[in-house]
């Protein structure tokens, strides 16, 4: 198993932990040591949400050094943009089609970042950056909810670990009556060639 | 072997489980609240939400007195509440084992205050263990147990947010039944007269000094020795910290981290060059070695404040010569962020209370709950949050104090229950002529949604009978009360209104149903694009289900209104406050009790 830090960030709502906890659990099914660490509390109140996994033969921290990332997976562009630091310059970006304005930037000045000006940032940043459509194809597949099944197979498409070791924990970890249409999502963002 | 990925909290409740607790009680608070979530799934453990952490510890004790393993579960600022409780049981001691989670929450992600809840077990005089991973944390509440039992005493297990929230695989075991212990009466050792209690204080004294033999061989203090140049002190996460940025450095990890293991330090010590503590908050362990006589440094190096993170201790260690290897320097030009502060969510009954408080410009005493983010703009009312229960006593002090202005204490129900009422009694009794509005959402709203005396359900999902809020407020001798929903908005504004001139005592009861824990009586209202003009006035009320438009009006060319229908719950005060009747009231739903089902 080879060693890899994850970070997911999003807002309160997207499923950052949920993809978390399935992305410790195929590392831990894969044969490596993992560990995660994520802040609960208010993250409810429509905050940002941060999740660190790792994956490793003997992993110590629960949190990646900034810097050290090697799988960001942003859910949202802003969210992108707080994080960015955390990425190594080796590292890959798999950023979601998905915006939540900030309340701030409805009732007084604030500004939502620029789609250019946010790319050009993460792609300095990062080795790759792959442009996930994660909440149009969850649209189309009738669900918004199911965007981080896209992303979480768009990921997956990237490391070693086989479709049955994803889809696997998939199954055990996602409600029985929404399990086919989040099937679909990974597989859509699994086979998918994304790019920027 | 089983083996599972757990979080501190979901193995400690595991530990319990294992170790053959019966009795676990807490009061919710972040970070420790899914410990007690998590006991609910085990049947053998009878589980408790109590009125608040001394009410929580009490229990715990008296199970234990009893001669059932118990634990009290509660978060930092919590062991404050409850400190009284755990003074009195180290001197009484235990008969079957007792253990305190405290879970601390250094960088304040969700609390008042950092404080560095160690200072508890020197305090007390009790001894305490501390987690680096889950693992750990399931396996010491077993280990604190055995040596409650062992040195008849309470035993802290303390933890910070990412041991509390931090998963790592857990090697699970099976339960172990506790025998009971009988209880024998025994008042010089449970009744702490002082005649008693004097007696009791050279005995626990005595314990304390045994206990700090047995530390020095106790498994979970463990040395790792490698390169002699570096040793380092650490506990909790700190220890993976240092792990992460020192892999070569000799290491003294502390389990059971106090009393400390003097023997141990000092032959540590004697072994290294230079010797250094890694840990946050305050300088606890390096001012207890520093008196041992052995030269260590860690304040001097490491921050005081905040909680730690691998680039915290690299930064430090790279600054102090320590290591060679910086934090990677990685700046981008990303211009202004805009922040995510959390907010009150969409149809949040609370947003309404407010809202009429900043028409009546009162000043506004707050607590702690959903309600606390009234201080946030553009609602941003607030004046004063303090602590559980301290908006009564700080809205009296206000008052007693010469305010310019009338005030008001906003408070929340499972608050109310916590420490409001012998503030409110107090108020009452004394005459002081204030309001109170008890925000009665009839849920723990902020921790995620746990029952109080006032939703109808115990934490085991027996019904019980609601405290009604207003016969206890009568009761007390309140005179001026209302209850008010508060979707019936004007009439919750006169009510006020009525209650502040009163010149009296007054508590209004604002009706605020949690949109997690109720259904909603409307679909979503709709802007109406051709009355919008894009004023902004129901963007003002800091609804996250309102956003700007992609259509813009055509004379002011601004952005109108769009309320997004999978996020509206149709409270209606965009409705309520829009000027130009632009947006469409959403249809009734059919059928729906304003009934919380938490």
């Amino acid at each position: 198993m080879k060693a890899a830090n994850f970070l997911l960030a999003g807002v309160g709502g997207q499923g950052t932990l949920l993809a978390s906890d399935i992305l410790a659990e195929v590392g831990m099914n894969s044969g490596a040591d993992v560990k995660k660490s994520e802040v609960h509390g208010m993250s409810q109140r429509g905050g940002a949400v941060t999740s660190h996994v790792r994956w490793g033969d003997e992993v110590s921290s629960p949190l990646c050094e900034r810097g050290t990332v090697d799988f960001f997976i942003a859910q949202e562009t802003l969210e992108a943009l707080r994080w960015v630091e955390f990425v190594s310059p080796e590292g890959s970006i798999l950023l979601s089609d998905q915006k939540i304005p900030p309340t701030s930037t409805v009732f007084g000045e604030d500004q939502y970042p620029e789609d250019a000006r946010a790319v050009e940032v993460l792609k300095q940043a990062a080795r790759q950056v792959l442009l996930v459509p994660a909440s149009r194809i969850a649209n189309e597949l009738g669900n918004p909810r199911v965007a981080n099944s896209v992303l979480l197979g768009a990921l997956s498409a990237q490391l070693d670990v086989s479709e049955s070791g994803w889809l696997d924990v998939l199954c055990e970890r996602v409600p029985e009556r929404h399990l086919e249409v989040n099937r679909k999502a990974f597989l859509a963002g699994r086979q998918g060639q994304w790019k920027i | 072997m089983d083996r599972s990925i757990l979080s501190g909290n979901e193995a400690i409740a595991r530990g319990a489980w294992e170790a053959g607790v019966e009795i676990a009680v807490a009061y919710p608070g972040t970070p420790s609240t899914e410990i007690l979530e998590n006991v609910r799934q085990y049947n053998e453990i009878y589980a408790e939400w109590s009125t608040n952490e001394k009410v929580a510890l009490d229990t715990a004790i008296g199970a234990a007195y009893a001669g059932r393993r118990a634990m009290a579960a509660m978060k930092h600022v919590g062991l404050n509440v409850a400190s009284e409780s755990l003074f009195y049981a180290s001197y009484t001691g235990v008969n079957a084992g007792l253990v305190i989670i405290t879970a601390d929450d250094p960088g304040l992600h969700s609390s008042q205050n950092e404080q560095d809840n160690r200072n508890y077990a020197k305090f007390a005089k009790v001894p305490m263990f501390e987690p680096s991973d889950s693992q750990e944390a399931k396996d010491m509440v077993g280990a604190a147990l055995d040596l409650s039992e062992q040195f008849d005493t309470p035993v802290l297990l303390r933890t910070t947010t990412r041991t509390s929230h931090a998963k790592s695989i857990v090697a699970l075991g099976e339960r172990v039944a506790f025998a009971k212990r009988p209880y024998q009466k025994n008042p010089q050792k449970y009744v702490m007269i002082p005649g008693f209690a004097r007696r009791r204080h050279p005995v626990v004294e005595q314990r304390m000094a045994q206990i700090a033999e047995h530390v020095e061989t106790a498994p979970q203090n463990r040395l790792e020795y490698g390169d002699l140049s570096l040793g380092i002190v650490a506990s909790g996460p700190s220890y993976q910290y240092a792990r992460e940025v020192f892999p070569d450095a000799s290491i003294l990890k502390l389990g059971l981290a106090w009393p400390l293991p003097k023997k141990l330090l000092a032959d540590f010590a004697s072994r290294v060059k230079t010797l250094i503590v890694v840990e946050e908050l305050d300088p606890f362990f390096e001012e207890h070695i520093r008196m041992l006589g052995i030269r260590v440094e860690g304040k001097s190096i490491f921050p005081m404040v905040d909680e730690f993170s691998p680039e915290v201790v690299r930064q430090a260690a790279y600054t102090a010569g320590l290591t060679e290897r910086p934090v990677l320097e990685r700046t981008f030009d990303k211009g202004a962020l805009p922040m995510r502060p959390p907010v009150l969510c969409a149809g949040c009954g609370h947003r309404d209370v407010f809202w009429i408080l900043r028409k009546l410009k009162v000043a506004v005493n707050s607590d702690i709950g959903c309600y606390a983010l009234g201080v946030m703009p553009p609602i941003g009312v607030t004046d004063t949050i303090g602590c559980m229960g301290a908006s009564i006593g700080v809205a009296a002090g206000m008052q007693r104090g010469g305010l310019e202005s009338d005030n008001v204490a906003v408070i929340g129900d499972s608050t109310f229950f916590h420490a409001g009422l012998p503030a409110l009694a107090s108020a009452v009794y004394n005459h002081t002529p204030f309001t109170t509005i008890i925000v009665d959402n009839r849920t723990t709203g902020m921790t995620g949604h746990q029952g109080n005396p006032g939703s109808g359900l115990t934490l085991s999902g027996t019904e019980s009978n609601r405290i009604d809020i207003e016969a206890v407020v009568r009761a007390l001798g309140v005179e001026e009360v209302s209850t008010v929903p508060s979707t019936e908005r004007d009439e919750l504004e006169s009510a006020i209104k009525r209650a502040v001139k009163s010149g009296k005592p007054a508590v209004v009861i604002a009706e605020t149903p949690c949109v997690f824990v109720s259904s909603y009586p409307r679909e979503a209202y709709r802007v109406l694009d051709e009355d919008c003009n894009g004023c902004t006035l129901c963007m003002r009320i800091g609804c996250p289900a309102i956003l700007k438009s992609d259509k813009v009006d055509a004379k002011t060319g601004r952005p109108l209104a769009w309320i997004d229908p999978v996020a509206c719950t149709g409270c209606g005060l965009c409705f309520d406050v829009c000027a130009r009747q632009a947006i469409l009231e959403g249809a009734p739903k059919v059928g729906v009790l304003m009934e919380a089902n938490a």
